[in-house]
C-alpha cells in the first residue's frame, strides 16, 4: 500500500526556506503552480539522474523512512503488549515512557546539542502516526511533547532556559500545555488565572482543567494573565516546575478514552514564579498559543490518521476470515463498498495531514490546511471505528478485541486542540479572506 | 550480512592494557524477505520476491548486536557492516549503521548475479575484504532465513584458514584467544580458539537493539563504500542450477477412526503397511 519513491533533491537554486537539505523541497516544486515567481521550472521527470519532479505526497526522504520503520517496530513489539492493561487501569506504564525516551521519540525535533533527535516536523508528524496505530494514548503523549512543548522551548526560550530545560525534556522529563480552565474552553483568551507582579516575580492564582500528561509531568508551562483589565493582551507565558510550592496537581478524570493518558485539573494557590521563568514576552502569551495549536493542530491530524489506520487494520483481516452464508463477510458487496469507502476517507484525511506538514515545513501559510486535516481526520477516525465496530459483528462490542478502545478513543478528536466548530469557522474565514480580492 | 572487525595495520591485535586486546570487526549483513506467504513463480525457477518486502536477516541482526556491544566494551576498535546484494540492501547497511556499526561496504551484485549468488560465492567475498580490510573477527548470523544454507560462516573460515565459532550463544574475549559457548545438539559446547576468527550468531547470544531515532540521525553520516566482486577478485559464477521449485503438494484431509483395528485397516488399504 505504500508508495515509496526515494526522491532526491533537484539543484537549490530556488528553495527559499529549507532548513534541512535532506527533505524533499515541496516550496520549491509547487511554487511554479501557484504564485507566479520567479523561480526556475523543477526538474523535468526521466532525467539521467531519476529526480521525480512532482512526487506524490507519500514520499518520503530515507531518514523519515527508517524513522518510520524503526518507530513502527518499537510501537508493535513494547507498546502493544500493554496497551489492554494500560486502558484498564487508566495509567501510562513506566516502560512505555522510558523507552518512548531511550528511543529518542520525545525530542525528535530538538537539537542534538539538547539531547534530542535534531530531526524535522514531518518525521514527527510520522512517527505519531505511527504510535498511534497502537495507542492513541501514547501518541498523545508524544504529540504534546513534540508539538507543544519543545517547540514553545525551542522558538521562545532563552539560552538559559533551553540549557535548563531542552536536556531534560529529550531526555527524562514530560512537560504539560496549561491554557483550558473550567470557565475557559474554546473561548481560551477569556482565562482567568492571574499572575501579579513583585519586583522580580509573580504570583499565580487561579486553575486549570484538562491537562494532559499532568500526573507525570516535571514542567508546565502555564498562560496566566498579568493583567485582566487589559484582556487578552496580558496572556504571558510561565514556565512552573512540578515542586513549586502552591502548584497542586488534582485528581486524574476518569475518561471515555485515551484513559493511558492522564489529564487532571491543576490549583495554583500563591504560586511563586521567578520572572526569568516568562516563556517569550510579557503580554504575547495568546500569540504563542495560538501559534503552537496552529502546528499542534497537524500533530492531532496525524494521531487521527494513525487511530484510523491501526482500527481499521485490526478489523480487514477478520473480514476476511469470518464467514457466513458460505463466503467471506469481507466479499459481499455491500461490505465491500463501506469498506471502500473508509478506506478512501482515511487516505484522503492522510493526504491533508501530509500537506499541512509539508506546507508547514516549506514555511508556506498552513492554518487553513491544518485546519482542514484536523477536522477532517478527527471526523474519519469516528466513521472508521464506528463501522469497524459494525464490521466485526458481536465481537467488535467485546473488550477482548481492541476495536472498541479505538471506538472510545476517537471521540475526543474532535473535541480537543480546537472543537470541530473552531476548526470549521476558522476555515470559513479564510476562505472569506481569498475572496477578498 | 556480516560484521567485519577489521585490524590494526600490523596485522595483529594491539594491546592497549594487559589482557585487553583491541580488534576491529566486519559483519555481513543479508537483506532477505521478510517471512510472508510464499509464491512460487509461474516458471518454477524460484520463489516470487519482487514486491515483497525485505529486511535484515535476524540472525545477522544479532551478529550487528554482538559486534556493537563489544565496541562498546571497548574490546573491539571498528565495526564495518557488510551486504552483497543490490541497491537496496544498501537499507540493511544503514540499519546497521543506525545501531552502532562505524562503516558501511556495500558491494554490488545485482540482476541474474544475485540470483545465482550462494554461500560459496559470498564467503570468497568475505575472505576477500577480510584481508584487504585487516579484519581480526568476522561475525555472520549462523543462517538465513530463506535458504538456510547455514554455511557461508564455515566457508569463509576455511578459505582464510582461520578458527570459526559456529552457533554462538556466547562469546567472551580473553585475551587473543576467544572463547564461545556453542549450542549443538546435545547442549552446549565451550571452546577456546585463537584470533583472527570467524563466529557465527545463534538465536540466544543477545536481543538486538532497535535503531534509536537519533542514532538513525548519526547513522545518515556514517560512509558506505560501494565495491564490485569483480574489484575483489572473486568470480560470482555460480556452480549449482536450480532445476526445478516446486510447492510442497497440498494437504489432504485427514480421516478419523475409532479403534486401533480401523487404524491398521486404513493403512493397509493405502498399501502403507
Amino acid at each position: 500500500m505504500d508508495t515509496r519513491c526515494e526522491y532526491s533533491l533537484p539543484s537549490l537554486v530556488d528553495c527559499q526556506s529549507l532548513r534541512q537539505i535532506s527533505r524533499p523541497s515541496w516550496g520549491a516544486c509547487q511554487s511554479g503552480l501557484r504564485s507566479r515567481t520567479t523561480s526556475a521550472p523543477a526538474v523535468a521527470p526521466n532525467q539521467a539522474g531519476g529526480v521525480v519532479a512532482f512526487p506524490p505526497l507519500q514520499t518520503y526522504s530515507e531518514e523519515e523512512s527508517m524513522m518510520r520503520d524503526a518507530v513502527r517496530k518499537y510501537a508493535q513489539e513494547r507498546i502493544a503488549p500493554l496497551v489492554p492493561m494500560m486502558d484498564e487501569n487508566s495509567v501510562m506504564d513506566e516502560e512505555v515512557i522510558t523507552s518512548m525516551f531511550e528511543q529518542g521519540l520525545m525530542g525528535v525535533e530538538i537539537d542534538p546539542e539538547y539531547g534530542g533527535t535534531g530531526s524535522s516536523f514531518f518525521s514527527s508528524i510520522l512517527v505519531i502516526e505511527e504510535l498511534a496505530k497502537v495507542d492513541p494514548s501514547v501518541a498523545v503523549l508524544c504529540d504534546v511533547q513534540n508539538t507543544l512543548i519543545n517547540t514553545l522551548f525551542v522558538k521562545l526560550g532563552t539560552p538559559a532556559q533551553k540549557e535548563k530545560y531542552l536536556n531534560r525534556l529529550s531526555t527524562d522529563m514530560i512537560g504539560s500545555f496549561c491554557l483550558s480552565e473550567a470557565e475557559s474552553g474554546s473561548d481560551a483568551f477569556s482565562l482567568k488565572t492571574r499572575a501579579e507582579k513583585h519586583k522580580d516575580y509573580f504570583i499565580i492564582n487561579g486553575s486549570k482543567m484538562w491537562i494532559s500528561n499532568a500526573e507525570l509531568s516535571g514542567v508546565f508551562l502555564v498562560m496566566a494573565n498579568i493583567d485582566l483589565s487589559a484582556g487578552y493582551k496580558g496572556i504571558t507565558c510561565f514556565i512552573v516546575d512540578r515542586d513549586t510550592p502552591g502548584l497542586e496537581i488534582c485528581k486524574k478524570e476518569n475518561k471515555l478514552g485515551l484513559r493511558a493518558s492522564s489529564t487532571c485539573p491543576l490549583n495554583f494557590d500563591n504560586v511563586k514564579v521567578p520572572e526569568a521563568n516568562i516563556l517569550g514576552e510579557v503580554g504575547h502569551g495568546y500569540k504563542y498559543a495560538i501559534g503552537m495549536l496552529n502546528e499542534g493542530r497537524i500533530g492531532i491530524a496525524a494521531q487521527m490518521v494513525g487511530l484510523a489506520q491501526g482500527c481499521f487494520d485490526h478489523t480487514i483481516p477478520y473480514t476476511r476470515q469470518r464467514v457466513q452464508f458460505g463466503k467471506r463477510i469481507f466479499d459481499f458487496q455491500g461490505m465491500q463498498h463501506q469498506i471502500a469507502h473508509v478506506a478512501t476517507q482515511i487516505e484522503a484525511a492522510r493526504l491533508l495531514t501530509y500537506n499541512a506538514a509539508r506546507l508547514k515545513e516549506a514555511g508556506r501559510p498552513f492554518i487553513k490546511e491544518a485546519c482542514m486535516a484536523k477536522y477532517f481526520s478527527s471526523e474519519v477516525a469516528t466513521l472508521t471505528t464506528s463501522k469497524c465496530i459494525e464490521w466485526m459483528g458481536g465481537v467488535g462490542f467485546t473488550k477482548d478485541y481492541p476495536i472498541e478502545k479505538y471506538y472510545r478513543d476517537c471521540k475526543i478528536g474532535t473535541i480537543y486542540e480546537g472543537t470541530t466548530n473552531v476548526q470549521l469557522s476558522t476555515i470559513a474565514k479564510f476562505i472569506d479572506k481569498e475572496y477578498d480580492r | 550480512m556480516g560484521v567485519l572487525i577489521t585490524g590494526t595495520n600490523t596485522g595483529s591485535c594491539e594491546r592497549d592494557s594487559p589482557g585487553h586486546v583491541r580488534y576491529n570487526s566486519v559483519s555481513e549483513l543479508k537483506w532477505r524477505p521478510l517471512l510472508l506467504r510464499i509464491r512460487v513463480k509461474p516458471d518454477n525457477t524460484g520463489v516470487v520476491t519482487d514486491g515483497v518486502k525485505h529486511s535484515m536477516n535476524p540472525f545477522c541482526e544479532i551478529a550487528v548486536e554482538e559486534a556493537v556491544k563489544l565496541k562498546e566494551k571497548k574490546l573491539v576498535k571498528e565495526v564495518v557492516a557488510v551486504s552483497c546484494g543490490p541497491q537496496q540492501s544498501q537499507e540493511t547497511i544503514r540499519t546497521a549503521l543506525a545501531m552502532g556499526a562505524d562503516r558501511g561496504i556495500h558491494v554490488e551484485v545485482s540482476g541474474k548475479d544475485y540470483e545465482t549468488l550462494g554461500p560459496l560465492q559470498v564467503s570468497k567475498i568475505m575472505a576477500a575484504l577480510a584481508k584487504k580490510e585487516d579484519a581480526q573477527l568476522i561475525i555472520l548470523g549462523k543462517q538465513a532465513i530463506d535458504d538456510d544454507c547455514n554455511q557461508t560462516g564455515q566457508m569463509t573460515a576455511a578459505l582464510l584458514d582461520w578458527p570459526q565459532g559456529t552457533f554462538a550463544s556466547e562469546v567472551t574475549l580473553d585475551g587473543d584467544k576467544i572463547k564461545v559457548v556453542r549450542e549443538i545438539d546435545g547442549g552446549l559446547e565451550t571452546i577456546k580458539i585463537n584470533t583472527p576468527a570467524v563466529l557465527t550468531a545463534d538465536l540466544r547470544l543477545n536481543t538486538p537493539r532497535y535503531a534509536t531515532l537519533p542514532n538513525i540521525m548519526k547513522a545518515k553520516k556514517k560512509k558506505i563504500a560501494n565495491v564490485k566482486a569483480a574489484d575483489l577478485g572473486v568470480n560470482l559464477t555460480s556452480r549449482l542450477e536450480v532445476l526445478k521449485v516446486e510447492d510442497p503438494p497440498q494437504r489432504q484431509a485427514g480421516m478419523k477412526v475409532e479403534t486401533v483395528e480401523d487404524l491398521v485397516g486404513k493403512l493397509k488399504e493405502a498399501g502403507k503397511v
